[in-house]
């Protein structure tokens, strides 16, 4: 968790650098506000494992000497099959053909999107299909 | 000694040995698998390769002549639009981190899947649907997006560009930008929390490395395209006026917000297959890979000064600060070469075994190399004026890319097997490589040399001048050498089709995924090894000659021993 940690923080202080370099030098605003985003996107994910890797004790993956045996345990749950990423993949692509050919591909379009996370809400509560 | 253990993935309800579901279509459309999932994507991503081949076919055929008549000047512009925009988006970027990294990173850190296998499959659905939003622009009124891949405003206005082929183009892109998004996001949880015991981030292949840093440079780009695509896309239909003078816009926001995301996906695009060749090199060398952590930190530095080159696409628009962003890309040579001088280091000394794929790193080394090179003569604010909007642009892109599907075409050679459990013919390989090879070679330099004579790119007619016509026409005759070489691949895999058995571990490789069965089961492993290096399988297959990790030293082996067989 460390590495992992000190990656994104690393690069959150790269960019921000960049960030005020360029901004103060350019004084142009997209670049510098797009930097500045990226420093935020980086430091988001890097200071919670962060936090966490200072509260945690090593996991067997950080650990250099773990055994197979010592990351024994439910790793997750990992569906087999399911129909909903089909469903909500097409119901998108119609919501998408909305944009082009007319509203009216809404319909099929947002009621696929809403059936297939109702669907897949309720596959995950189930446990999915494994 | 390394110990053989049982497999430390507990999967809810179900052991991972026995997978009973459902086949046929109906285990393509419902499938959560990854390798199932990454199979599609390759699939998919090589018949883009095949259209977009086409294009470019069919655009050096018009080349071939000053005035060739094979295509009309409207249809010119739709097919260099759609040829750049079918490989960029819908070849290059899906077949490296959707089709190899989702088969592939899984198995080399000993995951049993990706950490959210719905939202890969709905990854690969948002790809394939957002591809044929892309193309269907060939069947509607108007004809497909002809504005470049770059879509530049304002011509991609909807007074300059009207008709469904752009807004097609643009809503493709939403889908295939947010399915990059999603599986950004899948394979950063599954490096991040799905690793085998053992596995530290320092053990991970290099491969592995490499998607982790395209996965980060994935959710900083993509997100800005998106949000672009959606003012552009407002612009158009909605009376704003974003990126138009008439009220009030700012025509080059967009090549801002284009390039910002741009720039970071040449590097989107190369770094899998920078990955790629730094795992072949090694295996066919006989030795481990030189400089690994310098790999991983040459990595990460060409990942943080990506985001700040965006605009040495702009140089010409005579608003972008110039030493900053010449700076900036000049040293993003430097990690760059590293890489290629820890490749060559790598082969220093070992015992090369010239294989297709191989052939097929060489390859890319030295057409990566060229390409390389000629970019930074572009970071030069004054070479760039001098030949923005040449061939000679599109000659070191094309360098660049040709690189990355050598190296892409020595991963398929280099893990098909393990994909398929069969080998490809390697005779019919090695044909393919050299007509790959010389075509590349034969379809690029002639174009740096007319780049450098002052030949704008995107026209389809030029001036009677012999010399131009014979640099085109040689252009033209690599193009068909490439498409040979494209024959020939496709006459492989009809010819090798479960013809050669692979085996397990075909090339004595060294990383996980060379340890497990060829395909590998559901779940990927039956058994799972103790890992103490970044070779695991090489120290289980060679036990008197381990290799120990950066920084390990013999006591760990006593560590081995101690841990009882579960």
């Amino acid at each position: 968790m460390k590495v992992e940690a000190k990656i994104l923080i690393g690069l959150g202080v790269f960019f921000g650098l960049m960030c005020l370099v360029y901004w103060n030098w350019s004084l142009e605003n997209a670049g510098g506000v797009m930097m500045f985003a990226a420093m935020l996107l980086c430091f988001l994910p890097g200071g919670y494992y962060y936090w966490w890797s200072r509260r945690m004790k090593a996991r067997p993956e950080d650990d250099p000497n773990a055994t197979q045996a010592g990351g024994a345990g439910v790793v997750g749950a990992f569906p087999g099959t399911s129909i909903w990423p089909f469903t909500l993949g097409m119901g998108s692509f119609f919501v998408v053909l909305a944009l082009v050919f007319g509203i009216w591909f809404l319909v099929p379009g947002l009621g696929l999107v809403i059936w297939a996370m109702l669907g897949g809400t309720a596959e995950g509560r189930r446990g999915g299909k494994v | 000694m390394t110990d053989l253990l049982k497999p430390p993935v507990h999967v809810e309800d179900h052991g991972h040995e026995e997978h009973h579901g459902p086949t046929g279509i109906l285990k393509w459309i419902t499938t959560t698998d990854h390798k199932v999932i990454g199979l599609s994507y390759t699939i998919t991503a090589v018949i883009m390769l095949v259209i977009g081949g086409m294009f470019a076919e069919i655009i050096r055929a018009q080349l071939a002549t000053p005035n060739g008549t094979l295509v009309s000047l409207a249809q010119y512009n739709e097919l260099f639009t759609m040829h750049g925009s079918v490989m960029i988006y819908l070849f290059a970027g899906p077949f490296a981190f959707g089709a190899l990294a989702n088969i592939i990173v899984p198995i080399q850190i000993g995951a049993p899947d990706m950490a959210f296998p719905r939202l890969n499959a709905l990854s690969y659905w948002l790809y394939l649907t957002g591809a044929i939003t892309m193309l269907s622009g060939f069947f509607v009124t108007g004809g497909a997006a002809n504005f470049g891949w770059v879509a530049y405003a304002p011509l991609s206005n909807s007074l300059n560009t009207p008709g469904a082929g752009a807004d097609l183009w643009i809503g493709g892109l939403l889908l295939t930008g947010f399915s990059a998004i999603f599986t950004g996001v899948n394979l950063c949880a599954t490096i991040f929390y799905l690793r085998a015991p053992g596995m530290t981030m320092f053990r991970m292949p290099i491969f592995t490395w490499n998607m982790l840093v395209t996965s980060i440079l994935i959710l900083l780009a993509f997100p800005v395209l998106t949000a672009g695509l959606i003012m552009l896309y407002a612009d158009r239909h909605f009376g704003t006026h974003i990126f138009s003078v008439a009220g009030g816009g700012v025509p080059v926001l967009w090549q801002h917000l284009f390039w910002f995301w741009g720039h970071p996906e040449v590097y989107i695009l190369a770094l899998p297959f920078f990955g790629m060749v730094t795992e072949i090199i090694p295996v066919f060398s006989r030795k481990p890979v030189f400089g690994y952590k310098g790999m991983i930190f040459a990595t990460l530095s060409i990942a943080a000064l990506s985001l700040g080159v965006w605009a040495h696409h702009m140089f010409t628009t005579g608003v972008v600060l110039l030493p900053f962003f010449s700076i900036m890309s000049l040293l993003i040579a430097v990690p760059t070469g590293i890489k290629i001088f820890n490749w060559i280091g790598t082969m220093w000394r070992g015992e090369v075994w010239f294989s297709t794929a191989m052939l097929m790193s060489l390859g890319f080394l030295f057409t990566f190399l060229i390409g390389g090179l000629t970019g930074i003569y572009l970071a030069s604010p004054p070479l760039d004026f001098f030949t923005h909007d040449t061939y000679f642009v599109v000659a070191h892109f094309h360098s660049v890319v040709m690189a990355l599907v050598l190296a892409g075409m020595g991963g398929l050679f280099y893990w098909g097997p393990k994909i398929t459990g069969y080998l490809l013919n390697e005779r019919l390989g090695k044909a393919q490589f050299w007509f790959l090879f010389i075509g590349t070679q034969a379809f690029t330099f002639p174009l740096y040399i007319l780049g450098l004579q002052g030949m704008p790119r995107r026209m389809a007619i030029y001036p009677h001048d012999p010399q131009w016509k014979g640099l085109n026409d040689l252009s033209t005759v690599g193009a068909v050498l490439i498409g040979i070489s494209t024959i020939i691949f496709v006459i492989n895999v009809v010819v090798s089709w479960k013809k050669y058995p692979a085996g397990d571990n075909p090339w004595d490789g060294h990383t996980l995924e060379w340890f497990t069965t060829s395909p590998p089961p559901h779940h990927n492993f039956y058994r799972l090894l103790q890992i103490r290096s970044e070779r695991p399988t090489w120290d289980y297959n060679h036990p008197g000659h381990r290799a120990l990790a950066h920084g390990q030293h013999e006591a760990h082996e006593e560590n081995d021993s101690e841990v009882p067989a579960s």
